[in-house]
């Protein structure tokens, strides 16, 4: 177990060299720089060679990857562009938002995924499981700008049940000692604020939850559908076991495996940060934080910020794996 | 039957998530003095000699003050910290009698010694300051600074020379040179007075640049601490979440009526909408074209409008033949049918341009030479210039963008190929997205003809003209010494009457001369929710909030 953790971490590293060498190339491969993005119709020839000369964007691209590898290596991951912060402390301020969303969302996709996947291939070929193979193709299918648009419509314009957009409502002040809000507001004692942080996660979570909700529903009816016709089900069954007890213990358990690797891809994909949804919901997390950099060419943020979210991605993979060993004891990690 | 009720269990569940979320309905609604407004960014720094973008100007105005102003919703200049002002030398010498009695939010006195204090922080700035993202405003206005440093490539020598205290409310501006335009330019919030007893106590000039050469402030002043005489303070600001300013209790003019101003980020145009919509805000700029009737039809809310204060050009590159022969940039003119694409594509909210400055500032000229769309005399020109039908041109257009001044740039590049198509031209499409590829394009001198267009930052005509062309520059490709010197001219003398004929001869000479042809002046929109009153829309994009107030 431990020399397939260190293994897995090991490797971490040529990955994420590549990773950022590809970063560093794509992202200087982009026509423009910073200082066209940073003054638009304003900026002049002399303007963008004084900044480019500035960030040392004049120099050859290997000088200006080994600094920056210089730099990464200890940890500094450079200064926004635009705001002037660390990009350091931007991930700080950023990413609590972003794995609050990521949980609502996983929560909101497992909670209801998973039983619907199961209940499907229990009524294989049934209304249910018609119903349910087409609510998952919904969720598929539909672009998530565009699901977020039309439930912000129903439930925040049309029903004023729920906002629209941002973390929690302006006019509510608590301290943000963690920048995770819900746990701030438990902090603060504050019932209000945390009622208003979870209403402001609702519409979120649902819109980036669609598309695991449908791949986990139909991961988890396939997975049923294969483990009931096995054997050992049959076996169970035969020697008298109450059908919950084998639908739970047995069915359900083994079905569990391909559905915690679907779980956790989808857990990383998550947490390395909504794009869209971010983006129309106001909501400060990372993937605002980094549209909004692709768009100012802001090159220390992208860069900090694409080789964080890597990171991020290969340890929650890493989590995936390990769990395999609790989920199903025959599976040995590192094993010859 | 009891598996059957498991699986109503999963929807009862839902069913009471819906149902509890419904129970908690909510109350949008804020204090009848607290305004929340829809920014599209967070501001860069409540510095303004530190920023350029429109979302910090936004914020600054209501924190700071200048020595003049603009009069509500125009470019006019009018008194504020000062009270009155007078030029001697011929102009190289601005001495301003400043207001009495005027107190920054920190208690300290504004006074002669504070203007000077802050001409001298702009003027003295070194290193990764004088980086043109950091003080363009500085650098666009009074040029270079003190120390030259010939690697931060920022201009050498400036137009500003020194600030004398002549006494407690009195302060003098010598100039190098001449220069009328930078007294407009002081109503922007770059130039704006902050207590130097603030700046110092919170490091206002610390800063540190980092290995990639960004400069990364230390002191805490242009985030927490910023301090003026304006309106309202700084309460908080988290970043992305939201901004909040109070109402300034010592303010020497009149209060402000809104007891708390609020400021919340939402980048997304459709989103800010939706906020509106719902009440979570209760203004913003910015309105999208397509969203005008959604705005209009809604009982809740109500739209007002900028007075125009921008341009839209098609502009020729004279360095790519055959647009060096003013036939053919005549033939171009004439080739575009501008009337129908302003009629078309601006849901009512633009005028054509006849001059690259708006006609509400002064210097227009009432009689300059026109070009109503005639395709005949464009292929009567373009073989009078000797060439043969269709003559080819390249044409650049930006994707991905909404400028007040073309909200859809394709729709326009289409009404305009086709009309160019009838006057004899053969047009060659070239589209890229906006910034910073076309931009980059275009300012480089790749395109031939383009669009593109300028929004005015304050109320003086060479932030027009002379913008595009009292100097050379690649994208414009011409090298005119009776258009240089005469917007040079028009820029330094300090009599008005005397700039106001200046400015309209070079109208004249530049609609002749044509280095292209500016099509629409626009007004764009902002949306309120329909309780809040007194908000007075600037030419220029940011006013004060301190008029307004919530029914």
């Amino acid at each position: 177990m431990l020399r397939f953790v260190v293994r897995r971490l090991l490797l971490l590293v040529p990955i994420l060299l590549g990773l950022s060498i590809l970063v560093f190339v794509w992202i200087r491969a982009l026509p423009g720089s910073p200082a066209q993005a940073l003054l638009g119709e304003r900026a002049t020839p002399q303007t963008i060679h004084q900044i480019n000369h500035q960030y040392g964007l004049d120099k050859p691209i290997y000088v200006q990857y080994w600094r920056y590898l210089k730099e990464t290596s200890q940890l500094k991951l450079g200064t926004s562009i635009t705001t002037r912060q660390p990009v350091l402390t931007e991930i700080g301020q950023r990413f609590p938002a972003t794995v609050e969303l990521s949980i609502a969302a996983a929560l909101f996709s497992i909670l209801i995924g998973i039983p619907l996947g199961f209940f499907a291939a229990k009524r294989h070929r049934t209304v249910f499981d018609h119903v349910s193979l087409g609510i998952s193709l919904f969720g598929i299918s539909i672009p998530i700008f565009f699901l977020a648009l039309i439930l912000k419509y129903v439930f925040a314009v049309r029903l004023g049940w729920l906002p629209t957009v941002g973390q929690i409502s302006v006019l509510i002040n608590i301290p943000h000692p963690t920048n995770f809000y819900i746990l701030d507001a438990l902090l603060a004692g504050n019932m209000g604020a945390l009622w208003d942080v979870v209403q402001h996660l609702i519409l979120p979570a649902v819109a980036l939850g669609s598309i695991p909700l449908a791949v986990i529903t139909r991961i988890t009816r396939a997975a049923v559908l294969d483990v009931q016709n096995e054997d050992y089900i049959r076996t169970a069954r035969a020697k008298g076991l109450a059908p919950r007890i084998v639908d739970l213990r047995h069915v359900l358990r083994n079905a569990l495996l391909p559905v915690s690797t679907i779980v956790g891809l989808q857990v990383g994909l998550l947490l390395s940060g909504a794009i869209l949804t971010e983006t129309v919901f106001a909501y400060p997390g990372i993937g605002s934080w980094l549209r909004q950099a692709i768009s100012d060419r802001n090159y220390p943020v992208i860069q900090g910020g694409i080789l964080f979210v890597a990171i991020i991605v290969v340890f929650v993979n890493l989590l995936v794996d390990i769990s395999y060993g609790l989920i199903n004891p025959r599976i040995r990690l590192g094993g010859k | 039957m009891r598996k059957l009720s498991r699986a109503s269990i999963v929807l009862g569940l839902l069913a009471l998530v819906v149902v509890a979320v419904a129970y908690g309905a909510r109350s949008h609604k804020s204090a009848s003095d607290t305004l929340v407004f829809g920014s599209s960014a967070d501001p860069v720094a409540l510095d303004g000699a530190l920023i350029s973008d429109g979302e910090s100007g936004r914020v600054i105005i209501q924190i700071y003050e200048g020595l003049v102003a603009l009069k509500p919703g125009t470019t006019n200049v009018v008194p504020s910290l000062a009270t009155s002002w007078k030029a001697s030398a011929g102009g190289k010498s601005w001495t301003f009698s400043l207001r009495k009695g005027v107190k920054f939010s920190d208690g300290t006195p504004f006074n002669a010694s504070a203007v000077c204090a802050n001409f001298n922080r702009w003027y003295n700035f070194t290193g990764s300051f004088q980086n043109p993202s950091a003080t363009y405003y500085w650098q666009t206005v009074f040029g270079g600074f003190k120390t030259y440093d010939p690697k931060s490539g920022a201009p050498k020598g400036s137009l500003f020379k020194s600030c004398k205290v002549v006494n407690a409310s009195t302060a003098t501006i010598n100039l190098t040179s001449a220069s009328a335009s930078f007294l407009g330019a002081l109503s922007l919030p770059s130039f704006f007075m902050e207590s130097p007893t603030a700046m110092a106590k919170y490091g206002a000039n610390q800063g540190s640049v980092d290995a990639d050469g960004v400069f990364h402030p230390t002191g805490t002043y242009a985030t927490a601490h910023p301090t003026g005489t304006g309106p309202f303070m700084l309460q908080s600001w988290t970043r992305g979440d939201k901004l909040v300013l109070v109402r300034n209790p010592n303010y020497w003019g009149k209060p402000a009526h809104l007891s708390t101003l609020i400021f919340r980020p939402i980048a997304d145009n459709a989103a800010r909408l939706q906020a509106l919509q719902n009440g979570e805000i209760q203004g913003y700029d910015l309105v999208e074209p397509q969203d005008i009737s959604t705005i209009k039809s809604d009982g809740n809310l109500k739209l007002l409008s900028r007075p125009p204060f921008n341009v839209g050009i098609v502009g020729m590159n004279q360095s790519i033949a055959p647009m060096n022969n003013l036939k053919v940039r005549q033939a171009v003119a004439y080739g575009l049918d501008r009337q129908s694409v302003v009629n078309a594509f601006y849901g009512g909210r633009g005028v054509v341009a006849k001059e690259f400055q708006p006609p509400s500032l002064f210097g227009y000229a009432k009689n300059v030479k026109t070009y109503a769309y005639n395709p005949a005399k464009s292929r009567a020109l373009l073989k009078a210039a000797g060439l043969k039908l269709p003559v080819k041109i390249s044409f650049w257009y930006p994707t991905s963008v909404s400028r007040p001044y073309m909200p859809d740039p394709t729709k326009n590049f289409q009404a305009f190929s086709a009309s160019l198509t009838k006057a004899g031209f053969k047009v060659v499409p070239h589209a890229a997205p906006w910034n910073p590829d076309y931009l980059g394009g275009v300012q480089d001198g790749k395109a031939q003809v383009y669009l593109y267009g300028w929004t005015g930052d304050f109320g003086d005509p060479d932030d027009f003209d002379g913008v595009f062309f009292r100097t050379p520059q690649n994208q414009w490709g011409f090298h005119n010494k009776a258009i240089f010197s005469i917007l040079t001219k028009a820029r330094d003398e300090p009599t008005l009457s005397k700039r106001i004929a200046l400015y309209q001869q070079a109208n004249r000479m530049l609609m002749d001369f044509l280095p292209g042809v500016p099509y629409v002046h626009t007004s764009p929109a902002l949306a309120f929710t329909k309780n809040v009153t007194g908000y007075v829309p600037s030419p220029v994009d940011i006013q004060l909030f301190s008029s307004v107030s919530v029914g």
